[in-house]
């Protein structure tokens, strides 16, 4: 019988760690994902994960050594944020580049300068274009699902890509919510053992790993990486079908709420989508046609999805917590490109709210509200606004 | 000189590094260094001198490439599509049959 108890984001993701049963796990501790090897090294040390538990002196080292662990042909797990993950980068872009299967939880928190240690998104949504895949938790049950699925699609041999999934800091990953976790069997036959066709060390059947690629070849390797993105989409839908039949939890990579007959849908990830719901509950009491839609999966990015959504509003509201200079948000920069050259389709108003660790409260989202409904009425709008900034004291 | 006895490696592998992208770009059938000829590295050359060579093998031994091999008498031929210049043969060869010259290209 699957155990249910309560915990945070960050248990929870150590859990999921636990029942995938990684082979190496490399971390290097950061607020506020510390607890994520904290509770694995436990496991280890307890006898409870038969694994190697690889204590490093920077992310860098934490991931470097995944990536080696990787080549080598085992399941590999780490857990970072923020500036962890950032030290990260260069990495990244290897460990796609090489297509292992990585997972790292990501503890999504802002980056410096200044220092914060408090959510938004910035940090995974700035290595977007590392070739890792992205999943996004709502709650502390979808951090430990969403580390499952990820593995999943990861080791897929239509895919093999990293992945990462971020569940948001100090909202989920240091708040008790119930969480059910599952059957250590049901894992097993969900995820079977990872063998590796392409990545291994074996000296019988020696290969090189991390090749240099001259022009000739170079655009063939990277195109690959695209090419694996794409098919992740196909993936990634077949693993949440899966999951859904074994766990009886049902996932989608763009999840709608009363969207049906909505004017305005406001679109968000993460924790924040569980705030839009009850928002959208609240106007639709007052009898406004509004509606709330997730992304459970950013990369690879869901564009028929989103294409289908944006049949369904006059006004696709964006609500997101990190920023691209000169653009607005990043989804604001997707989900244009998504539209783009369809013949209709709605305006996009995009929101930048809830950076480091700003509460995201009723109030802000009236404030979106009343910007969303100028393009409804087709007044005019900002395309980016950036909600609850005290402008009194700038 | 006498014909690179890796000939029959570098067609095979040519052929095979034409044909497929893997996944990750791993090299799946050793012998990439066959065809990447490392000998545009080179600075200095070694010129050999046959009547000085006591056949004893050394450089052969030594050459960390391995660009040198024997020929039919047992006198060591240079391989200067792989010979990067490092001057390990000219070093270690005890009657100097061997000396490094700068290349001009
Ligand atoms: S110079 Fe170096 S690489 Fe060239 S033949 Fe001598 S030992 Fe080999
Ligand atoms: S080390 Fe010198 S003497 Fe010995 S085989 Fe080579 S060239 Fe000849």
């Amino acid at each position: 019988m699957p155990i249910r108890t309560v915990m945070k984001a960050n248990e929870a993701a150590a859990w999921a760690a636990k029942l995938a049963k990684p082979k190496v796990i490399a971390a290097f501790p950061i607020t506020p994902s510390t607890l994520v090897p904290e509770k694995i090294s436990e496991f280890v040390a307890n006898g409870e994960l038969d694994a190697e538990f690889i204590k490093v002196e920077s992310e860098h080292s934490a991931i470097s050594a995944c990536v080696g662990a990787s080549a080598a042909g085992v399941r590999t797990f780490t857990a970072t944020a923020s500036q962890g993950l950032a030290l990260m980068h260069e990495v990244l872009f290897i460990a796609a580049g090489m297509r292992l299967p990585i997972v790292i939880a990501v503890g999504n928190r802002s980056l410096s300068a200044p220092i914060n240690i408090w959510n938004d998104w910035q940090d995974s949504i700035s290595e977007r274009d590392t070739g890792w895949l992205q999943f996004y938790a709502e709650n502390n049950q979808e951090a430990l699902d969403l580390i499952l699925i990820a593995f999943k699609v990861a080791e897929d041999e239509r895919v093999l890509l990293p992945a990462m999934v971020g569940f948001d800091a100090f909202i989920l990953t240091h708040t008790v919510e119930p969480v059910e976790i599952p059957d250590q069997e049901v894992v097993d036959e969900f995820l079977g053992e990872y063998e590796p066709k392409h990545a291994y060390l074996d000296p019988a059947r020696p290969i090189t790993q991390g090749t240099l690629a001259f022009p000739a070849h170079y655009m063939e390797a990277r195109y690959t990486v695209w090419e694996a993105n794409e098919n992740a989409k196909k993936v990634i839908d077949e693993a949440f079908t899966e999951f859904e039949k074994k766990f009886g939890r049902k996932y989608q990579k763009v999840e709608e709420y009363r969207t049906d007959d909505a004017d305005i849908i406001f679109v968000t990830m993460g924790s924040l989508a569980g705030t839009v719901k009850e928002y959208v509950d609240h106007l639709r009491e007052k009898g406004l046609k509004v509606g709330a839609a997730k992304l459970t999966v950013y990369r690879p990015f869901p564009t028929e999805e989103v294409r289908e959504l944006a049949k369904k509003a006059k006004v696709l509201a964006l609500l997101e917590k990190n920023v691209t200079f000169s653009v607005g948000g990043a989804l604001f920069q997707d989900f244009s490109r998504a539209l783009v050259n369809l013949d209709e389709r709605p305006k996009i108003v995009d929101f930048i709210l809830g950076l480091g660790g700003r509460d995201v409260t009723f109030k802000n989202l009236d404030e979106a509200l009343a910007i969303a409904q100028k393009a409804l009425n087709g007044e005019e709008f900002d395309e980016v606004n950036w909600v609850g900034l005290r402008k009194e004291i700038l | 000189m006498a014909e690179s006895p890796f000939k029959a490696d570098i067609e095979r592998v040519q052929k095979e590094y034409s044909e497929k992208m893997t996944p990750g770009a791993v090299a799946t059938i050793p012998g990439s260094s066959v065809i990447n000829k490392t000998g545009s590295w080179r600075v200095f050359m070694p010129e050999f001198n046959r009547d000085k060579c006591t056949r004893c093998f050394l450089c052969y031994i030594y050459c960390p490439e391995p660009a040198i091999y024997l020929d039919e008498e047992s006198y060591p031929v240079f391989d200067y599509d792989y010979c990067k210049g490092c001057g390990i043969c000219a070093n270690e060869c005890p009657v100097d049959a061997i000396v490094m010259v700068r290349e001009v290209k």
